[in-house]
């Protein structure tokens, strides 16, 4: 017996989760926008909502076009399930819901994307969760945060905007050591750069709006379950291990194995709180997955050219991205994503708050706005836009001070990029 | 026979080779997970018959409950194994002597001895892996759930004779 070759990882960004359509003969995958699927007959209906047998009842709960998108991201990271949703914050909420009870805790890095800390701070409070931040820098700060009640633990690959890479094997062995599954949100690296399978993460999150899709068209999410927690072990994890009511008594873990984490996300949290990814979403982002290792390459590159070019500029104070040789975290990104550290920093400018409203006012080519992870190079003054209802010791800790500005690099030539900074930072 | 690793063919092979199975620990309980299985692989065309002393006499799935492989009256071409690993060994010997020519194992059960017993005689042997969930991923029904089947085609996938909602797998056809 010869076992099956493993395809590589551009040929997987192509293929992966994607046959010519049964009914059609299409070789992209077709934008199934309807609603609903027919049942062939009662008897399929009612297996269909028993989970006795695998098909599509309603794109709330799955969708053909969608379930490519799915497989894809399942792949690419090395998982055994994805689930697609509405956008990342529905990720993580899907992700939370499905593993806490009210009353849970549990452990977050508090370099985060804001919009993440305001999700668990303030939101999450209303479900009875409570988040307990720790140093993504500093895996002992997780040890000290875990109590009797943290039911998971939670970091970013590479921390927005901070560009910090974290140290995912040592926040894996805290984890392993307290019996919690270890979320990973992979946004800023994508599978392309870091795979956290591969140090030890149990669950991954993306918003695939940023790289993956990467057009800056399109909002949604993923989740990977990695098939590696064992849900049963500890009984900690009733959504899991024990009788589900709204099935029937059926208990996730024993049917379904090393995907059942997935499973239930999107038949018990997905089916009931309701955030959808639209099939047309799943279609325009597939198609920029499938070029998704080309344009993280060069986005790296890009990134590593004005990174270098900023850090010698007079009016700049200082330049964090982990691609320069002299970063506090190039150690750490040579080590998990050797062929480049993203395409999202930022750097500190002299003239403090001031200087960086002047300078998001004066570029020509950089867009200001709210996102990261487009063709199109970003740029945005955290301190007065996504990090604002933070707190001030909240906006430092988040590397989001008054003098910072952040960058998402794009695929332009870079010295157009390069001059648009030029011109807007004599200005500025 | 390295049994960590099965080649998707191997699977197939077995899986379109053969039509009678008996599912020895199936379950009458309707939220069990041998149920799901025995159901759906019957909805595949598989003739399942299951094997549990507990239920000898009754009917799972409108088919009759034997207490022991050597009670079946019919051919069996694949024992599938819903029990402890434990159990492997003492029904791998009961395999042999109805002359199965396969012992698949479901998920988590798994014992290298019972392997050896088959393969010396010349059965085929599939450990940690559910029928329905193999015949699900190779035919592309598992991937509606975003299940990563790790497999990839450039073929029209098979759509079966019984409605658009379900495939099929074909001999030596990926």
């Amino acid at each position: 017996m010869i076992a099956d070759r493993k395809p590589g990882f551009n040929t997987l960004a192509i293929h992966a989760g994607a046959q010519p359509d049964p009914a059609t003969g299409a070789r992209a995958t077709p934008i199934y926008q309807t609603t609903s699927f027919v049942f062939d007959d009662v008897e399929h209906a009612a297996a269909l909502f028993n989970l006795e047998t695998f098909g599509n009842i309603y794109t709330r709960i799955t969708n053909p076009t969608q379930a490519v998108l799915e497989e894809r991201v399942a792949a690419l990271e090395g998982g055994t399930a994805g689930l697609a949703v509405a956008s990342g914050h529905a990720s993580q909420m899907l992700v939370f819901h499905t593993l806490l009870e009210p009353g849970d805790e549990f452990v977050s890095a508090r370099q985060l994307y804001g919009g993440s800390i305001n999700q668990f701070t303030h939101s999450f409070k209303k479900c009875g969760w409570t988040v307990r931040f720790a140093d993504t820098t500093d895996a002992d700060s997780f040890r000290a945060a875990l109590t009797p009640k943290t039911k998971a633990i939670f970091v970013e690959s590479i921390a927005n905007p901070g560009g910090i890479i974290t140290d995912i094997a040592a926040v894996a062995a805290v984890a392993k050591e307290a019996g919690v599954p270890l979320i990973v949100d992979n946004t800023l690296a994508t599978p392309y750069l870091i795979r956290p399978i591969e140090h030890g993460a149990d669950i991954i999150v993306h918003s695939l709006t940023k790289f993956l899709g990467g057009h800056g068209n399109s909002i949604g999410g993923a989740i990977v379950d990695c098939g590696t927690f064992d849900w049963l072990k500890s009984g900690r994890y009733p959504t899991l291990s024990a009788p589900t009511a709204s099935y029937h008594g059926i208990t996730f873990a024993e049917t379904f194995g090393n995907f059942a984490f997935a499973i239930a996300c999107r038949v018990l949290s997905l089916r009931d709180l309701g955030p959808a990814i639209s099939p047309f979403n799943a279609f325009l982002i597939l198609t920029g997955i499938e070029t998704l290792p080309l344009r993280m390459q060069r986005h790296c590159d890009n990134a590593l050219a004005v990174a270098t070019w900023l850090s010698r500029h007079p009016k700049v104070a200082w330049v964090n991205y982990a691609g320069l040789a002299d970063n506090k975290y190039h150690a750490l990104a040579k080590r998990y994503c050797p062929q480049g550290a993203g395409a999202v920093f930022t750097f500190g400018l002299k003239g403090g708050y001031e200087a960086g409203i002047a300078l998001v006012s004066n570029v020509k080519l950089f867009s200001h706005l709210a996102n990261i992870g487009d063709t199109r190079s970003l740029i945005i003054h955290p301190a007065s836009t996504t990090h604002r209802q933070l707190t001030d010791e909240q906006r430092m800790r988040a590397g989001a001070g008054d003098e910072v500005v952040r960058l998402s690099i794009g695929l332009e030539d870079v010295d157009d990029i390069i001059a648009d900074l030029d011109q807007a930072l004599a200005a500025a | 026979m390295n049994h960590d690793v099965y080649s998707d063919a191997y699977i197939r092979d077995i899986l379109t080779n053969h039509r009678t199975i008996a599912m020895v620990g199936a379950s009458p309980n309707t939220s069990r997970p041998s149920y799901f299985a025995m159901k759906y692989l019957k909805a595949k065309g598989f003739c399942v018959i299951p094997v549990n002393p507990g239920q000898a006499g009754k009917e799972i799935l409108g088919e009759k409950v034997y207490a022991s492989l050597a009670d079946i009256v019919e051919k069996v071409d694949i024992v599938d194994i819903f029990r402890g690993s434990e159990a492997a060994v003492a029904i791998t010997r009961e395999a042999i002597r109805i002359a199965a020519h396969v012992v698949w194992m479901q998920i988590g059960v798994r014992n290298d001895e019972a392997a050896r017993l088959a393969e010396a005689a010349g059965l085929q042997v599939v450990m940690n892996r559910c029928p329905k969930i193999e015949y699900g991923r190779l035919s592309g029904e598992l991937s509606w759930a975003g299940v990563n089947s790790r497999r990839l085609s450039s073929k029209r996938p098979l759509l079966g004779v019984k409605g658009v909602q379900h495939r099929v797998l074909a001999s030596g056809r990926d």
